[in-house]
Order: structure tokens, then sequence, then C-alpha cells
């Protein structure tokens, strides 16, 4: 289905299909669209698990309209300005009161990073109920968890940017994280700030991250994701390959084309999405103090951390984490471990094509086991990201500490406990339900 | 153009040296990139000492003074702050300050040059948060019933006493920083630098 296996456009004789035969000659127009949309055969069984691959291109889109016209009026500037603000936090402001539609644009933008987190979560779900990862898929699964820790940089980093309280104090505990690194920890978050601490130097570099280096990045990530996914072939709900069944015109029986069933049917989802979408932006902008936080109205203030410092909601089940493990082990202290266990907790998805050894790919066929230990990991996962959000406190230790185990055991016991399932016979073809 | 099966050794070489040489370019041009990530001269310049003036310090209070970009506070402690001290050289990690978080003229009872002044930094040492005053005793700051007062970090719940000490199995490793500092004058300290001949 690769690219470059379609006829050149032929002409009819009008001036539009000369147009095109001229383009056609010199750049794979017709070949994109009909490798990638119109000729690209999806599975015909998709289901409402589906929408979210497309709705994060969408919302990346968006992200990205809304972050080139916010750039226009941000000054990533912490010194203080003549009324006594950092220069940062009052251009937030001024687009916020001052600058026409300045307040839309801008809840776009901070919804934007909620919904991005919201649907990409989901759209890692959808991999892990019906086995996206698994052969042959393996490479379109690191390049999605490659963009998922891109992701993580791109609104750590953003976070910092409007210079209040959270995102000070919020960069000092993340910077100071990799200062627990044996040797060269404290010189490597010196190279991270610029600075000693925190401070101008430090938000220059991340706002140069933020807008120019990590989206370069995820831009090359999606695109690589989406070809990769497009060699393979996409996965279903019954975790069939519709490639495996072909008519006599080497045409997938169970594939429609992309375009125009899957490029309406998404349509359905991003209106839904964009219901919702502006539901938040125009009524609850600040998420119930999720999606902005706060102490982030408030100038950021180097000599006193708010009383309830928290990351934003979509770190906090890593973030819950690292705060669960308090033992020093190997004469390194708890604080290097914790940084360990946080980065293993994000990094561990890498490895899911290679730890399942389950005979099927789907939820559907499998069995008892792995839809109990699913749904405990996704609980776990809710209530460590519940209680990242809160103080610390001796119960919450306790819980954390057990879901951070499950959490774990779940992907490292995976090779075991997934062949020992009992297993339903996999249909030949797709299933309608 | 075929070469029938034959390498031409000689080319392979060229090509191998090249290669080498070219990626040892392209390294080193990694050089001033990551030497522009490092703080810059004018980052090492600043972080000039602090005077401060605390002749208006009442005993039991607090000041708080930047210092390098970084909070010092000055405690103004009473004889009830001090005498909580000697009581908690069991729940504290480090009671004689051994770890080297002071300079050698703090590495005292009371970790000050003055017994009630206390000079600190007023960043955990765990992660770099500026921890809170929970000056009143037990309940009445939402603290334990033992509580005797001191400090605790909002972050992870690292709690210090009015030593800076840190209680023992908290995240925070060591005790608070005491700064290099002096008395100028009876009222007055800077703050940032020893003695001079000291």
């Amino acid at each position: 289905m690769a690219a470059g296996n379609f006829e050149k456009y032929k002409s009819d004789g009008s001036l539009a299909g000369n147009a095109l035969e001229w383009l056609d000659a010199r750049f794979p127009a017709t070949s994109m669209w009909k490798g990638h949309l119109s000729e690209y055969y999806a599975p015909k069984n998709f289901n409402f698990w589906y929408f979210f691959g497309s709705l994060a291109l969408l919302v990346l889109v968006i992200q990205i309209v809304t972050g080139i016209f916010l750039v226009m009026h941000y000054k990533p500037d912490a010194a203080v300005n003549a009324n006594g603000v950092p220069v940062a936090f009052a251009s937030v402001e001024y687009i916020m009161r001052d600058v026409p539609g300045g307040w839309l644009i801008r809840y776009m933008h901070s919804t934007g990073a909620s919904a991005f987190f919201i649907v990409v979560y989901l759209h890692m779900f959808r991999g892990l109920l019906y086995g996206s990862y698994r052969k042959p898929r393996e490479l379109t699964w690191l390049f999605g968890v490659g963009i998922f820790l891109c992701l993580m940089g791109e609104a750590f980093f953003g976070y910092l940017l409007p210079w209040g309280q959270m995102s000070f104090w919020g960069a000092q505990v993340i910077v100071n994280l990799f200062s627990a690194i044996p040797i060269i920890g404290p010189d490597l978050s010196i190279l991270i700030r610029g600075d000693f601490v925190v401070g101008d130097a430090t938000l220059n570099r991340f706002f140069s991250f933020h807008v120019i280096a990590f989206p370069l990045v995820l831009i090359g990530l999606v695109a690589a994701h989406v070809l990769a996914l497009h060699e393979t072939g996409s996965n279903n709900p019954d975790g069939v390959e519709i490639k495996a069944n072909k008519d006599e015109n080497g045409i997938p029986r169970d594939g429609i084309p992309f375009h125009p069933y899957y490029t309406v049917k998404d349509i359905v989802g991003v209106i839904v999405f964009l219901m919702v979408f502006s539901a938040v932006m125009f009524w609850a902008p600040e998420g119930g103090g999720y999606f902005l936080e706060t102490p982030n109205f408030y100038p950021a203030d180097p000599l006193k951390t708010p009383p309830h410092i928290a990351p934003v909601w979509y770190f906090t089940p890593f973030y819950s984490i690292l705060r669960a493990v308090t033992y020093p082990l190997f004469g390194l202290d708890a604080k290097f471990w914790g940084v360990v266990a946080m980065g293993a907790s994000v990094v561990i998805f890498a490895f899911l094509p290679w730890l399942d050894r389950s005979p099927v790919k789907s939820i559907r066929y499998r069995g008892p086991i792995y839809k109990t230990l699913l749904t405990i990991f996704v609980i776990c996962f809710f209530i460590l990201g519940y209680l990242g959000t809160l103080s610390p406190s001796p119960m919450g230790e306790l819980v954390s500490q057990i879901c951070s185990v499950f959490y774990f055991a779940f992907f490292l016991g995976m090779p075991w406990w997934s062949r020992m399932d009992k297993f339903s016979p996999v249909p030949d073809r797709v299933t309608m339900k | 153009m075929s070469n029938q099966g034959k390498v031409d050794c000689g080319r392979r070489r060229l090509v191998v040296a090249t290669a080498a040489v070219g990626g040892a370019g392209a390294v080193a041009a990694l050089v001033p990139f990551v030497s522009s990530l490092l703080p810059s001269e004018r980052a090492k310049a600043a972080g000039a000492p602090v005077e401060v003036d605390i002749s208006k310090l009442e005993p039991g209070q607090m000041m708080t003074v930047e210092w390098r970009g970084k909070p010092v506070w000055i405690i103004n402690r009473t004889k009830d702050m001090l005498d909580t001290l000697p009581k908690l050289a069991d729940a504290v990690a480090d009671p004689k300050s051994e770890k080297n978080q002071q300079p050698a003229y703090a590495q005292n009872d009371t970790r000050s040059i003055k017994p009630e002044i206390m000079v600190v930094v007023g960043i955990c040492t765990h992660l770099g948060c500026s921890p809170s005053q929970k000056f009143k005793k037990g309940a009445e700051e939402g603290m334990p019933g033992e509580w005797l007062g001191g400090f605790l970090c909002p972050c992870h719940g690292s709690t210090f006493d009015f030593a800076g000490r840190v209680y023992k199995s908290k995240p925070a490793p060591t005790n608070l920083e005491v700064p290099p500092h002096y008395y100028m004058a009876d009222t007055r300290i800077l703050i940032g630098e020893d003695k001079k001949g000291a």
C-alpha cells in the first residue's frame, strides 16, 4: 500500500485535469492521496475507541495554531517590570485582558494541553484493549511512546512559561530530580537550568524547547507513527489481520477506504469532541483547578513555596510513583530511586510488544486474567493520579506504594500471566458488534 | 556500473577515514552548543553578599532575604524555641550537624554564631521547595500532637526543627544549609561571606 504503486494521473483535457497531470508528474500527489486516504484500506469494524488517533492529530493542530498566535504577544522574561511584576507573567495577563480575543486563544491552548493528554491516554488504552502494539505494529507503538515522552516534555516546558507560582516551583522540583543522579546529577541540573537557581536563563531555554525543538520532533514522530501504521495497516477490535484475506484485486475483504468512510466517521467524533472542548473552554477553562492551578495566578516568588504544590493532573500518576519510593537501596538515596521508578513507569510502555506473550491480540478473545488485571491496572492508574494531586500523608503513601507495586507487576509479570489465560477462538474475519 | 563483487580496499579505507573524520567534526561541533547551556558569566558573577539589619527582628520572629536567588531566613529564636533543640536529639537525623551543611563556626548545638539568631537557607534539601513556618506546638499547626515547632516542607512533607535539622525518615537527606555569614556589627549580618581572616 506504500505510495508510489499507483498510476500517474492522466488528464481528461480540461484545464484542471492538465494542471493535476503536470503536478502529478513532478510530485507524488495522487499516489499519496490514494496510499494514505482513498485507497488506504482500514478494517470496517472500527468502534468508539478508534476516534482518538484522529482527535490527537486535531489537538496537535489546535496547539500549533494557537501557539503561533500566543508567541506574538508573550515575552519570556523573568525580569521585574516597572509595576514590580515579572515581564513573562505580565505578558500572559496582557494576552488575557488587553489583546483582542487573546483570552480565547490562551484558553484554547491551555485547555488543549489537558485535552491532548485525555485523548492520548484513551488512544493508548485502546492499544491495551485490542493489542495494537503487537507484531507487526511494534514500531508504530514505539513511535507512539516517543510521542508520549515528547508530549510530556512539551507540557512541562510550557507550564513554566506563565511564570506563576506553580510554574516556578514545579520546575524547581522537577529539575532538582535530576540532581539525584549520582556523580553527574548536580552539574546536570545546573546545565538544565542554565543557572544555579530557576531563573531567566531557565525560562528562555524552556521557551525555546517549547516552541521550536519539541514541536519539530513531535511533528516528525507523528509523521513516522502514521507512516509506520499505514505500512502494516491498522489493527481492529477483533485483532484480526485483514490483509490475510484479500479479494481478487488484492484488496482486503474486511477493509474499506479510509476516505470517505473514516474521514466522515471521524468528523462526527470531531464535532462531539469540539462540543465538549468548547464547553470546558468557555465555562470551566481552569478545569476546577486541575487544568490551570490556582497558585499559578500569582507571579513566581522564589522566596515562598505555595502551601500546596502538585503537578498538573496528567503527570500525577507518575509523580505518585516518585513519591511512593521512600527506601534507600544499594547506598543510594530514596530520592534517586524515586526518579528511576518514575522514569521506568513511563518507559516501560515501550516494552509492551515484547512483554505480551498471549496468542491473541484483542481483549475480546482473552480470558479473565487479562480482563481482571487490566481493570486493576486502570484503577491503580486513577488512584495514583488522584493521590498525586494531594499533599503527602502516611495513608496516601501506603496506598500509592501498593498501587505502584501493582503497576510494575502488571508489566513485569506479563510474560507469564499473559500466556496462562483462557483464550477463546479468534474468527477468520472481523465481526461487527 | 558493477564492481563484480570486488571491493576496492583502498577506496573503502578512504570512505571509513572520511566518515570517522566527519563524525569527529560533528561531535566537536556540539561543544559550543552544550557550553552555551552552562551558566553564563553574568550568572556566575551574580551572588554578591547581602547585608541585613536585624535590629527590628523581635524574639520569635523570622525574616526572609534573597541571596543568590534563594530565600535566606533569619530567625530570632526565643528561649522556648531553643529549649526544644536538645529534646529532639533522638528525633532528628543529624543532631550534631556532622554532614557538611554549615560553616565550621555554625557546627554547634544551635547551628548558629549567636545562640538565638539562626541564619539558614530556606530551601529544602530534598527537591528545593521552601518549607513553611509551623512555629506553634502540636495540633495548633495541624501537625501531630508531639510537634515542638519548626518547619514543614509542603512538597514532600519533610520536617525541620528550629535549627533547620531534618527529622528522621523524611525525604530530605540532610539538614538545611547554613550560608557563610558574619556579624559586621551587633545587629548587622553580612550573608554570603565568611569573616575576613577567620
